[in-house]
């Protein structure tokens, strides 16, 4: 540890930290412009200039600067004042004075700090700088006359999301931001390079002149468009969300969004169900609620409970899914299924299904074996948690399944499940590491569970993972990596099949005459029997509601407060930032509805009712944002014999990231992402 | 910068490095510790840009090129656009046969670089710095100090230095490069290297022992 | 005045063969294993004792700097030598290079001994071709001699030279950005600390010196400490090659003594300012980074790190630049601030946005396309530079227009002046 002073204030910081760090230790804040806590530093922009006693007599860069015993600083002296302004002086000359009509305005941090050291007049009598423009693709637009060559962006996305596409080209002050080779960026998680710039040089495409920022509203929620969980803040005006942006959460985003998750909300205004909707005679004719729900109640009377079912999707709350489960145990059925791709997940133990060994907790890793999962594809921001662990540690990393481009060095092991069971044996190099780690991960995705061997592939990854010490007691190296949003929250609450009940697949295969589908649109609607009533609840006309006999609207995520339980099992709770459209309603509430309908009335009058109920059931659910880390004492597996391996190659469920759900489906934007460089990249890969 | 954005000229479509080429690179790359083969971009573009220069005539390094270095050493495409472009002496687009570089910088300026630059616009037709001569057989660029001060003004061409030029040794270089000679480079003046003008003042009271008598 | 027999680039013009038998002939690699037989801190100490202060310009002592390398490393270490030589006005490690590689070469297995080096890389820029394919030579008949490589001078020590050739950037001869190159990126300077000595080449230690400071090396181990401080004066020992260009009648390079005065330089080995001593205008003494001395302090200075910094310019590296009477003074100094914005590497803000100002108002100077107050204004901008960037090219560009302004204030507003009688006053472009 150092004792550092900084403008009269005495700090202890651990040895190597620079000014900068000791300085936001104090409470005093530096202003930056190159400088970002979470990339290398590079020490460009000359903003953060302070006065170091007993130095050369000349301002020093704070972010790059090691602290040094005894060492006293000045923050706010003449010296570093002139040197500010100087400085600012110089990155202003050649800004343009477009800031009404820049999309950064309002969030600038060039426009704030020259607030603090900016002049009200130019001395540059010269002709300013004129840089073109560059297309980087759909998402993100330049406007390289702003540009401060800070370098974020090309450290973002070469060190944090591994796809070195950006570089700065030329010298001098014909140094050029940009591809140099005219392309759209390769990587998921682009559209951080917007949130980064600290100027109005990269903005948002789709969002160009749509709004300005003071204007919007600002609602904190969880990105459903994978089973990360990301926190998201939804910015909106009016009944439009206009903008998805992150929200800093240490375990489990970092600072950082999935371009999906961040560009699909114009998916969110398309074929958007806003009305009741009933089937007569094979035609569909918009309805009242009360219509609906007769031809429902109608439907439902002659039924008994075990040819009734229903399926949860995965965009679903929690709540919805719980009030779901308590209609259909109501009705006296067992049939319900959240697993609609035929994941052979196994509800027994949460740990046989959870991320357990946390996304933070990848950093801790020391050995990583990935088993039928393109992280990069399903589930982008923790893919960057692993290329960090990567950068940092080197760690080897292993991978059963489609060979591809992670981000990060892979070890291609194979494509066939039987490698599992080469390690188990030892007779595999990579065995060795495994069980040399201190802490190894296997992580298996849906594209090992989705498939008739699911549960052998389970079984035999949790047998891999009891024999290389992946399971102790202070350590949890066995993860589910899911891709929906909804499924370890549906898990959590039970909504899986009960006693005798029907798996999803028979249901759709004739097992019930009444079918409810909660969103669920990942199927060939074809696979239900014909003479199955099909209920369809959800928020977007998709492969659901094309099949739906009843279409009931309800809200998507941003429409609702919802619980989402995440891939590594942490319960987050996210707000509703606009109405739902139409008479569209939160999907908890039209469930309520329905069942007074039928005299089968839900016990909850309000959502806090309902999350009381949700808590009783699982007390994860009480626990919301907070996931306590567990060993694993207990190594008894899940149910699946790990010898029937089919010699079937693994893939990813995510055959195109950009499109893997209503939301992202009714997204031109996605689909400008997917015409632009998703195909060719992919015919690259 | 921008590769593809308002280029008057073709990139090749495809660019591989020749069996020369390829023996020059191993050897490069075993300069520097392993894992370190980055270092041997500079080299890898010289390569290129020597290789074009074989094929067709004119020196310079296309995007394809590039590409090459990068996949040859390992690295990504934009980190060798970067270096291609940081560094002055790669040519991005194709030059004439004769790459005039006239150092205009000040200790060359008080000796009559203007007077150089001036005879090779007027010899060559060539108007601007960039531009190359409507024959194809002259590119002039000004460059910046050339390392050889006291034999100032410098006329260097390709890689070649031209030292103590006036107008009338740029019009005689110029010719004799026309004819397809190659005049031997240094002094145009006639003097040794960077010793005065009438030989060496200093130096002149030494002597050797006979060579190869002194041991190792 | 240096004796002949005190000088050690014995083949400075090329009289001689530059290769390996005519330099052992001139003394180089003259029983070097017995230099290295003496250890590393002897060596280390003899330099240090020498005074030697390091001849690419910033004259840092050279034993000093050897001695900050670790004396234990289980990295491997690098003598990386600096022979991008750039700065304007400078050529004299180009004569050691293709006239006297073997001093070079030898210097870099003494030196690279001394500081735990396994070895040397040296930087060579790339317009230097023909030089560079007479040290490659050199370099390749020392591998061949057994000199160095595996056992190298039979003493056991194994040790490497390598040649990297840059391609046209001056920033190459900050000794970061030469770092950074020769690892195969752009040539932009690195924040200091960590200095080279800690964290240098690939992530290893490294010491960056001058062509010059290596080369002399050798002679100084043979003929001891104590006859280099009896060169030059004291804390500016020994002898330097001294580049004379410009308006002299012969302009040239030649070794002398630290300390020599300038007139005397000029007069004695230059054949003198064209037009007589009294046709001078002003000189630039160190290479184009150091601002300009006029005809008044030229007339008694002395040649060395100290006197010249005393009158507030600096040695570099030891390039006089002399212009006469009919020079346009303006413009000379605007031609550098272009050299300047053409070679910042345009990493940060004050060197890429301040290069450019400063030519540009530099130009208007020229023509008198200013206004007085607008002088007060560049030399704020150069002091809004100096200073604050990464490495010293900010601060190199920014002291010539200083010195300028020092100097030759008068003479810019006359030139205003006598635009603003020819001409109705130029709108300025649009702010």
């Amino acid at each position: 540890m150092a004792k550092v002073t900084i403008d009269g204030i005495t700090v202890e910081v651990a040895n190597g930290s620079t000014i900068l760090q000791a300085a936001e230790q104090a409470g005093i804040e530096i202003p930056r412009f190159c400088y970002h806590e979470r990339l290398s530093i590079a020490g460009n922009c000359r903003m953060c200039l302070v006065e170091v006693e007993k130095a050369p007599p000349k301002p020093i860069a704070s972010c790059g600067y090691p602290v040094a015993e005894g060492m006293v600083v000045h923050t706010d002296s003449k010296m570093v004042r002139n040197a500010r302004r100087g400085v600012m002086e110089f990155l202003l000359i050649n800004h343009p004075l477009d800031c009404p009509i820049c999309d950064q305005g309002g969030e600038c941090d060039l426009q704030d700090q020259a607030m603090g050291y900016g002049m009200d007049h130019t001395r540059y009598a010269e002709n300013k700088r004129a840089v073109p423009d560059k297309n980087l693709g759909p998402l993100v637009k330049t406007s390289m006359n702003r540009c401060i060559h800070c370098t974020r962006c090309i450290r973002f996305i070469t060190e944090v999301a591994g796809v070195p596409d950006l570089g700065a080209t030329a010298r001098g002050e014909h140094m050029e931001v940009g591809t140099y080779v005219e392309k759209a960026l390769g990587s998921e998680l682009s559209g951080n390079i917007i949130d980064i710039c600290p100027v109005g040089a990269l903005t948002s495409k789709p969002y160009a002149f749509v709004a300005r920022s003071w204007e919007l509203s600002k609602t904190d929620s969880i990105d459903v468009l994978d089973a990360t969980g990301t926190n998201i803040r939804i910015d909106s005006r009016g009944i439009e969300v206009l903008r998805i942006l992150p929200r800093i959460n240490e375990d489990v985003n970092e600072e950082w969004l999935g371009d999906k998750s961040r560009f699909a909300l114009d998916g969110l205004k398309r074929r958007r169900l806003d009305r009741p909707w009933v089937r007569e005679n094979g035609k569909s004719r918009a309805a009242s609620w009360d219509e609906a729900f007769a031809a429902i109640g109608a439907k439902l009377k002659p039924l008994t409970g075990d040819r009734i079912g229903a399926i949860a999707g995965d965009l679903c709350d929690a709540e919805s899914i719980l009030a779901l489960k308590d209609l259909l145990a109501s009705l006296g059925s067992a049939n319900i299924d959240c697993r609609q791709d035929g994941a052979k997940l196994d509800a027994a133990r949460r740990d046989f299904y959870c991320f357990n060994t946390s996304i933070a907790g990848i950093e801790e890793a020391d050995a990583i074996l990935i088993v039928g999962a393109n992280p990069r594809k399903e589930a982008p921001v923790l893919n960057a948690r692993i290329r960090k662990a990567w950068l940092a540690n080197g760690i080897p990393i292993g991978l059963i399944g489609t060979e591809t481009d992670l981000t990060y060095g892979v070890t291609h092991l194979g494509t066939q499940p039987s490698v599992l069971t080469d390690l188990h044996a030892g007779s595999h190099d990579f065995a060795k590491i495994l069980a040399n780690a201190k802490k190894p991960m296997i992580v298996v995705g849906q594209g090992a569970l989705a498939r008739p061997d699911g549960s052998a592939i389970l079984a035999a990854a949790w047998r891999l993972a009891a024999q290389v010490g992946a399971l102790s007691h202070d350590w949890h190296g066995f993860n589910v990596l899911h891709t929906a949003a909804a499924r370890v929250g549906a898990l959590d609450l039970g909504f899986v099949p009960g006693p005798n009940g029907k798996t999803a697949d028979a249901m759709m295969g004739g097992g019930v005459d009444l079918l409810w589908l909660l969103g669920a649109d990942e199927f060939d609607p074809a696979r239900i029997a014909a003479n199955t009533f099909v209920v369809y609840q959800g928020h977007h006309g998709d492969a659901g509601a094309q099949r739906a006999d009843v279409i009931l609207p309800g809200s998507a995520y941003t429409e609702k407060s919802g619980t989402y339980v995440n891939t590594e099992g942490r319960a987050q709770r996210g707000f509703k930032a606009v109405f739902p459209p139409g008479d569209a309603r939160e999907d908890w509430t039209i469930l309520r509805a329905f069942s007074a309908t039928i005299g089968k009335t839900l016990p909850y009058d309000t959502i806090e009712a309902l999350r009381k109920r949700m808590e009783q059931i699982n007390p994860v659910f009480g626990r919301i944002g907070f996931l306590p880390r567990f060993g694993c004492s207990d190594h008894t597996g899940p149910a699946g014999d790990p010898a029937v391996l089919s010699d079937a190659p693994l893939t990813s469920p995510v055959a195109n990231y950009y499109l893997t759900d209503p939301v992202s489906r009714s997204s031109p934007t996605m689909a400008a992402c997917v015409e632009s460089h998703a195909t060719p990249a992919l015919a690259a890969e | 910068m921008q590769a593809t954005s308002g280029s008057a000229f073709e990139q090749p479509a495809s660019f591989a490095f020749d069996a020369d080429s390829e023996t020059e690179i191993a050897k490069i790359v075993a300069r520097y510790p392993a894992g370190k083969q980055a270092s041997a971009v500079i080299p890898a573009l010289y390569i290129v840009q020597k290789q074009m220069k074989r094929q067709t005539g004119s020196a310079w390094v296309p995007v394809k090129g590039m590409d090459a270095v990068g996949a040859r050493l390992g690295m990504p495409p934009i980190r060798v656009y970067e270096v291609a472009t940081f560094y002055f002496m790669f040519n991005m687009k194709p030059i004439g046969k004769y790459h005039l570089q006239v150092c205009t910088t000040t200790p060359c300026w008080l000796r009559g670089s203007d007077a150089v630059t001036e005879t090779c616009r007027s010899e060559t037709g060539i108007k601007d710095f960039g531009e190359t001569s409507a024959d194809g057989l002259f590119t002039m660029t000004e460059v910046e100090c050339l390392g050889a001060c006291v034999n100032a003004p410098i006329l260097q061409v390709d890689d070649d230095f031209y030292e103590d030029m006036d107008a009338g040794k740029v019009t005689g270089l110029l010719a004799a490069l026309r004819r397809g000679e190659r005049p031997a480079p240094g002094s145009m003046s006639g003097r040794q290297n960077s010793a005065p003008d009438g030989g060496p003042t200093t130096l002149n009271t030494l002597q050797f022992a006979p060579q190869g008598t002194v041991g190792g | 005045m240096l004796q002949d027999k005190d000088r050690i680039f014995t083949n400075l013009y090329g009289q001689h063969d530059p290769f390996l038998k005519a330099a052992r002939a001139r003394g180089d690699w003259d029983n070097t294993a017995a230099i290295l037989a003496r250890g590393r801190d002897a060596i280390i100490q003899e330099m240090k004792d020498s005074g030697l202060r390091g001849r690419g310009g910033a004259g840092f002592p050279t034993g000093l700097k050897w001695s900050f390398m670790p004396k234990q490393s289980d990295r491997p270490c690098y003598l990386v030598v600096n022979a991008d030589e750039s700065e304007p006005g400078t050529c004299k490690d180009r004569d050691i290079l293709r006239h006297d590689p073997h001093k070079l070469v030898e210097g870099c297995l003494v030196a690279g001994f001394a500081m735990g080096a396994t070895a040397a890389y040296i930087y060579i820029r790339g317009e230097f071709y023909n030089e560079s394919v007479a040290l490659q030579h050199a370099i390749d008949e020392a591998y061949a001699a057994g000199l160095i490589g595996k056992n190298a001078c039979g003493s056991g020590y194994d040790y490497d030279v390598f040649l990297h050739r840059g391609a046209g950037a001056y920033i190459c001869g900050e000794e970061t950005a030469l770092i950074e190159s020769l690892e195969g990126k752009k040539g932009m300077p690195r924040m200091k600390p960590p200095f080279p000595a800690g964290v240098g080449l690939y992530g290893c230690p490294s010491t960056v010196n001058n062509v010059e400071s290596i080369a002399v090396a050798p002679t100084i181990l043979r003929r001891g400490a104590s006859w280099f401080t009896g060169l030059g004066r004291q804390n500016n020992t020994g002898q330097k090659l001294f580049c004379i260009s410009g308006h002299v009648n012969k302009p040239c390079n030649v070794e002398e003594e630290l300390g020599i005065p300038l007139k005397e330089l000029i007069e004695k080995y230059a054949g003198g300012v064209r037009g007589g001593w009294d046709n001078l205008l002003a000189i630039i003494p160190g290479g184009a980074s150091v601002p300009l001395i006029p005809k008044s302090i030229c007339d008694d200075v002395l040649m060395d790190f100290d006197s010249l910094r005393a009158v507030r310019s600096g040695l570099g590296t030891a390039a006089v630049i002399v212009m006469d009477k009919s020079t346009d003074v303006i413009k000379a100094i605007a031609r550098l601030s272009k050299f300047y914005m053409h070679e910042s590497c345009g990493q940060c803000t004050p060197c890429r946005e301040g290069t450019g100002w400063m030519w540009r108002v530099m130009t208007r100077m020229v023509e008198g396309r200013a206004t007085p107050d607008e002088i007060d204004t560049l030399e704020q901008v150069t002091r809004q530079v100096e200073g604050h960037t990464i490495c010293a090219l900010g601060d190199a560009a920014a002291w010539p227009i200083q010195g300028l302004i020092r100097h030759f204030r008068p003479v810019m507003e006359a030139r205003i002046a006598a635009y603003k009688t020819r001409s109705r006053p130029m709108p300025m472009a649009a702010e």
